[in-house]
Parts: structure tokens; sequence; C-alpha cells
């Protein structure tokens, strides 16, 4: 897509305009760090973290791009996806524990497909009865999915209670890998490979099927698509749908990747998610993926080079960007 | 048709009563009441508590007005209120812990407070207030969350979490007397000593009251007028000449002044300033939930909005105690009549009254912006 009046051949677009920007970080980053090793473990740390909040972000901005709907409910959908990935993995505490590669990995899937499965039922009851009636009308969305939110932070207290839980982690993913001098924690790995699992996914989904075309079709333009005769709510309702698995399934990767949760960690995480589907550009899988592996190295850099920093620095990133371009890196429809 | 139904509108048929006129009436004279009983809170609620709810209530009508004037009058969502409330309250409350509890600590804390919240309202107003309105509220959720995290970080002024406490001008101790009957004793009048207790209050009452007025006055003014335009239609309201951006922006700043106003306040009414009692996330939903129960759009409609949440958070509580003990047994439902648990109806009788009244209280009975 061309991007606005000036088309030019800089150095930037040369070397793969906005696209090299989380790669132009790892490289500023480098001299500041100053140690190799201490520079390749944030790194990965960095791109684990960044995957996993793209898993989050990724639905978000898929549903706000083709439905302009801004669920703030969003937060509710990670929070359960981590408490029931933790109950489950807390009832295979056998399977957790053994020595066993297959019971591993077993309980693993079982936890994140469950927590996804929520996601998937969830999204459908939460887009039938809370955000359908009030397409369009952006005042009542966001009113009405706060009543959501708190609706579902409160379910939450009331059945999980409000002290925090511990996630027992499978015995294969707790260890790390150590090249030279550089260890990395294997569940990163996992997390950096899931992430990118997904997103080769909704890639190929939204770029080589059919659906996929009308998906994008109807961020670009939706009253054409409904024209041409196409069915566009049942695409609203599968899009939700697998938005809100892909957040709970998030919200999985996540619980696992911290040990302790509690259920304020949705309501913490939806701001990192914001910054990153702003940064990224609303609509669009490739920004999200840009704008969380920027946020998520970010935070690790600045938390290891200037830890007073570490908080507000994703606010600074967003800032930077909004001036430089107001509609995010890559937003599915110019602005 | 359609032209036939507008012209035989309410006034047309002066026989019948209008409803919108008596439900005018009904709103306006609620709202009176509230304020006499307000004016006259020490006398008639003695117990602490009572007196506690009462300023409580005068601080937040001012905050949650100042809310409606983005969310109803000119339809910005912002979630960063509570970020120039406690822009205000902290900028009193370092002042008073550091130079002493003297006027002039509330005067230079506070302006520095005010003029921090409108800077930055300038700021975030100009960089996001041209993009969409749904834009707007994430970028105003990330810069709370960031004051929230600095408050509790930045511990060397701002004591973290444990928050600030400090003394007030001597005007506002309970131990200053107001009165002294021929003994040298306080004087009490009804019962009430005239104390700093009763200064104090007064203080915010009137500071309030005032501040509420200005905001009256504002609406009714050409810019409330063109406020709503952009409101309606944005495309019309920028076509006829009005600079949207700019207007969006002023008001922005106005509320944000006014939010660190009643942040000054409230400073000055608790004596104590931390993260939960102006900056959290929760105070912010409280706000969106006044404004919205009680009429967005509508000025006096947060004034109904607030006093029955504040009376709904500190009295429905021991109604539910009564449900969940009189449950008991019953597999899940006493856990969600726990009072802890009171969120969770109000959430829900919250989505209720999205989906059917829109209006809120005072707009629903005063059949205003019916859309």
């Amino acid at each position: 897509m061309p991007s606005g009046p000036n088309i030019s051949t800089s150095l930037f677009d040369r070397i793969g305009g906005v696209n090299a920007l989380p790669v132009l970080l790892m490289i500023v980053a480098l001299p500041l760090v100053g140690s190799l090793s201490s520079w390749a473990t944030l790194t990965f740390a960095g791109l684990a973290m960044g995957m996993m909040i793209f898993l989050m972000a990724s639905g978000l901005s898929l549903v706000f791009g083709l439905m302009d709907v801004l669920n703030f409910g969003h937060s509710a959908f990670i929070t359960f996806g981590a408490f029931i990935a933790a109950t489950v993995l807390l009832a295979l505490g056998a399977w957790v524990e053994a020595d066993s590669l297959t019971l591993n990995f077993l309980a693993l899937f079982a936890a994140i497909g469950a927590a996804s499965l929520f996601g998937l039922v969830a999204g459908w009851f939460f887009e039938r009865v809370i955000v359908r009636p009030v397409y369009r009308d952006h005042l009542r969305q966001i009113l009405i999915t706060i009543g959501a939110l708190i609706i579902a932070e409160q379910l939450i207290l009331a059945i999980w209670g409000g002290a925090p839980i511990a996630v027992p982690r499978p015995a294969l993913l707790n260890g790390s890998i150590i090249i030279g001098d550089v260890a990395i924690e294997i569940y990163r790995i996992f997390a950096f490979f899931l992430g990118l699992a997904v997103f080769l996914a909704l890639y190929l989904v939204l770029n080589r099927t059919r659906i996929g075309l009308l998906i994008r079709a109807g961020v670009e333009n939706r009253e054409m698509v409904e024209a041409l005769g196409f069915r566009i709510e049942r695409i609203f309702i599968a899009v939700f749908m697998v938005g809100s698995a892909l957040a709970a399934m998030g919200g999985a990767m996540w619980a696992g990747y911290q040990g302790l949760i509690s259920g304020t960690l949705g309501g913490e995480l939806l701001v990192l998610v914001f910054i990153v589907v702003i940064i990224g550009g609303l609509g669009s899988i490739e920004g999200s993926l840009l704008g969380a592996l920027m946020v998520g190295l970010m935070g690790n850099y600045i938390a290891f080079i200037f830890p007073k920093l570490a908080l507000a620095s994703n606010m600074l990133l967003m800032l930077v960007i909004l001036l430089w371009r107001p509609w995010g890196l890559k937003p599915a429809v110019g602005g | 048709m359609s032209q036939m139904e507008l012209a035989s509108g309410p006034t047309a048929d002066p026989a019948r009563p209008d409803p919108a006129r008596n439900g005018r009436v009904i709103v306006y004279g609620l709202v009176g009441l509230i304020g006499l009983a307000l004016a006259f809170a020490p006398f008639l609620f003695q117990d602490v508590r009572a007196g506690q709810v009462a300023a409580r209530i005068c601080v937040f009508i001012v905050l949650v007005a100042s809310y409606d004037l983005l969310i109803g009058y000119t339809g910005i969502v912002s979630f960063a209120h509570t970020m120039f409330f406690g822009l205000g309250a902290y900028g009193t409350a370092i002042a008073l812990k550091q130079m002493g509890a003297g006027w002039d600590a509330i005067i230079v804390g506070g302006a520095a407070g005010i003029i921090a919240a409108a800077l930055l309202a300038a700021l975030i107003g100009v960089l996001s207030l041209r993009v969409k309105a749904i834009f707007f509220a994430m970028v105003t959720l990330a810069a709370a969350s960031v004051m929230l995290v600095l408050a509790s970080q930045l511990s060397g002024i701002t004591n973290g979490e444990d928050g600030l406490v400090y003394q007030v001008p001597r005007l506002f101790k309970p131990a200053m007397k107001l009165m002294t009957d021929a003994d040298g004793k306080v004087l009490k009048i009804m019962g009430v000593s005239m104390n700093g207790k009763i200064t104090a209050y007064y203080f915010v009452f009137i500071a309030s009251a005032l501040l509420f007025w200005a905001m009256m006055r504002i609406v009714r003014s050409p810019l409330g007028t063109v406020l709503e335009a952009i409101r309606e239609n944005e495309m019309r309201a920028e076509a006829i000449g009005y600079k949207v951006v700019a207007y969006r922006t002023a008001v922005f700043v106005i509320a944000a002044v006014i939010a660190a106003c009643a942040g000054i306040l409230w400073a000055v009414w608790l004596r104590y300033t931390g993260p939960d009692t102006t900056l959290s996330f929760s105070i912010m939903i409280d706000i969106l939930l006044m404004v919205v129960i009680g009429g967005m759009g509508t000025m006096v409609g947060s004034v109904i909005g607030v006093v029955l949440m504040s009376l709904a958070q500190f009295y429905l509580k021991d109604l539910m105690q009564l449900a969940a003990s009189a449950t008991e047994g019953i597999s899940v439902l006493p856990h969600l009549l726990e009072p802890d648990r009171w969120l969770l109806w109000l959430g829900l009788l919250f989505i209720l009254l999205v989906y059917f009244f829109p209006a809120g209280i005072a707009g629903t009975l005063m059949k205003k912006g019916n859309h």
C-alpha cells in the first residue's frame, strides 16, 4: 500500500520501512546494554513477551478494524484464559510433574485448549448479547463493554477468590537452554514459536483464503461487502470468537510465564494491548505484531538500562510513534 | 407525514400537561432538595460517617459534572479524569507536606496541580483529539495508568502506595474553636460543635457549589452550544466553520482544570492523599457509572448520579449482607450476594440502563437527549 504523498525511496524505506523497526531497536540497544550475553537474554525475553502480547492484541485489533467495536471486555477474556489454564494445570498436576514429554505436552495443550475453547464460547455469547445491540454507537459500546468487564471481574473474584494463584509449569518447559554464556528459558522459546505460528496462520487465512479476502474487504469498506450480498454479520461473529479465543490463549500463556496470577492481570495487560494496537495501527495483524514486538523489546531493554523509566517507556514509545504517524505504523486502511 | 408529526409536538396541545415539564420539575426539585440537604448536612446528619459521605458527595458532584462536560456535552470518552483529579490532590498534598500547613501551601500546590493538569490535557488533546474518538479513549487510559504507576513509584515525593498524611491550616482542624461560649468552650449550635470540621465542610461545600455554578454557566454559554453541535454532528460543525479540534481541546482542558480543583478540595478535606483515594481505576469507573446513571449531558444528572451511587456504596452493602445470610446454604447464591460483590449487581444494572435508558435518570425524566 503506498504510504501517503511522499513516496520516496529513502534509506529508511529501502531497509524495510517500518518492518525494520524492531531490528533497529535491537541494534540500538546492543551498545547501550553493553554485554552481548545480557543483550541476547533480554532480546529473547522481549520477543517472547511481544509474541504473547501479540496473541492478545491481534484479536482486539481485528475486531476493531472489521466491526469498529472497541471491546473493553477483551481484558476479561485474558483474565479468564489465565485462570482457566491455571485451573486445568492444577487439576492435571500428575501430568504436569511427570517426566514424560508426551504427558507434559498433553497437560499444556489441555490448558491452552480449554482457555481457547472458553474464549470461543464466551466470544460468541459476548457478541450476541452484549455488543450486537450497540453497533455503530461508540459511546454506548464503550459503556456497555465496561459494564461487562465489571461483571466479569466480579465473577472471577467470586469463582477463584481474591488471593493470587500459583500456576504450575510443565517440567519440560521449566529449564533453560544454554548456548555459550546465553541462557534462554525454554518457555520463552515455546511462547515465541506459538505466537509466530498464530501469526502465520492468521496471515495465511487473511491473505490466501476467500474468507480472509472478505474480512479484509470488510475492514476496508463494510457497506460494499454487504451490498455485494455477503452476510457480514456471520463474518463478524466468527472474527469476534477467534479474537476472544486468541485473547484467552494469550492469557493462558501469560499465566505460565508469570507463574503467579491475580484478578487484576487482564486490566494491567489491557493497557499494554491498547498501546500495541495504537502503535501498530487499528485493524492490521502485521501492525499488531510489529507493535507487540516493539513493546516487548522496549520493555525489557529499558528495564535493564534505566529501571526507573521502565513503566513509562511504552507510553513514551506510543507518544513518539503517534507524533510520527498518527494512524499507527501499519494501519489496515490508509489514514 | 413526518413534517406533520413534527408540527404537532408537545406545544401543539396546550390542554394536556407536558410530561417533559413535569419531569423537569421533579428533577430540579430533587436537585434542590439535595442541595439543601448538603447545605445543612453537618446539622442534619451528625454522625462521622454521614459527614464523610456528605463531603465526598460535594467533591464528586464537581468531579462528575466536569466529566459530563466531556462525555455528555462533547461526546469525548476520556479515562484520564482521575489523573487530573489526582494532580490537583497530589499538588496540594505535596505542598502541604513540604511547606507546612499554611494557606500559601494550598495556593502554591493547588496552582501547580492545576497548571500541570491544564498542560497535560492540552498536550493529550492536541496529540490525539484529531483522530477517532475511540482512539482517544485508549490514549487516555494509557496516560492514566502511567500516572498511577508514577505515583506509586516516585515514593520519595509521593510516599508510594501508602500515600501522604499531612496537616491542614489551623482553620480546618477539629481542635480549632470557631465560636466559644462564655466559659471559653466550643459553642454548640443544635448540638453541633462549631469547630474546624465545620469550616472545612463549608469550605468544601461552597467551593463545590461555585464550581458547579461555573459549569452550569459554561454549558449555557455559546461555547456549550458549539460543543453540543460537535457532539451531534462533527462534520456539520466543522463545515459551519468551527474548529472542532480546538473546541474539543479547550473543553478537555477546562474539564481537567475543574477536576484538579476538585482534587484540591478532596486533599484538604481528607488530610490524606494516596493512589487509592485519587488515581485508582475504580474511581474512574465510579465516575463513569455516576454520570451514566444520573444522565449524560444534563449537568444536574451528575448530582443525582453521585448521590445515588454514594448512598448505594455505603448502604447497599448492609442490605446485601442481609440477603447473603438469608440465602445461606443455596450453593453459589450467597457468594454472589456477598457485600463485596455489590459491583457485580451494579454492573448488571448499568448494562440494562445503557440498553434501555441511555439518557440516564435525569435525561429520561426530562425527555432530553432522546436519540
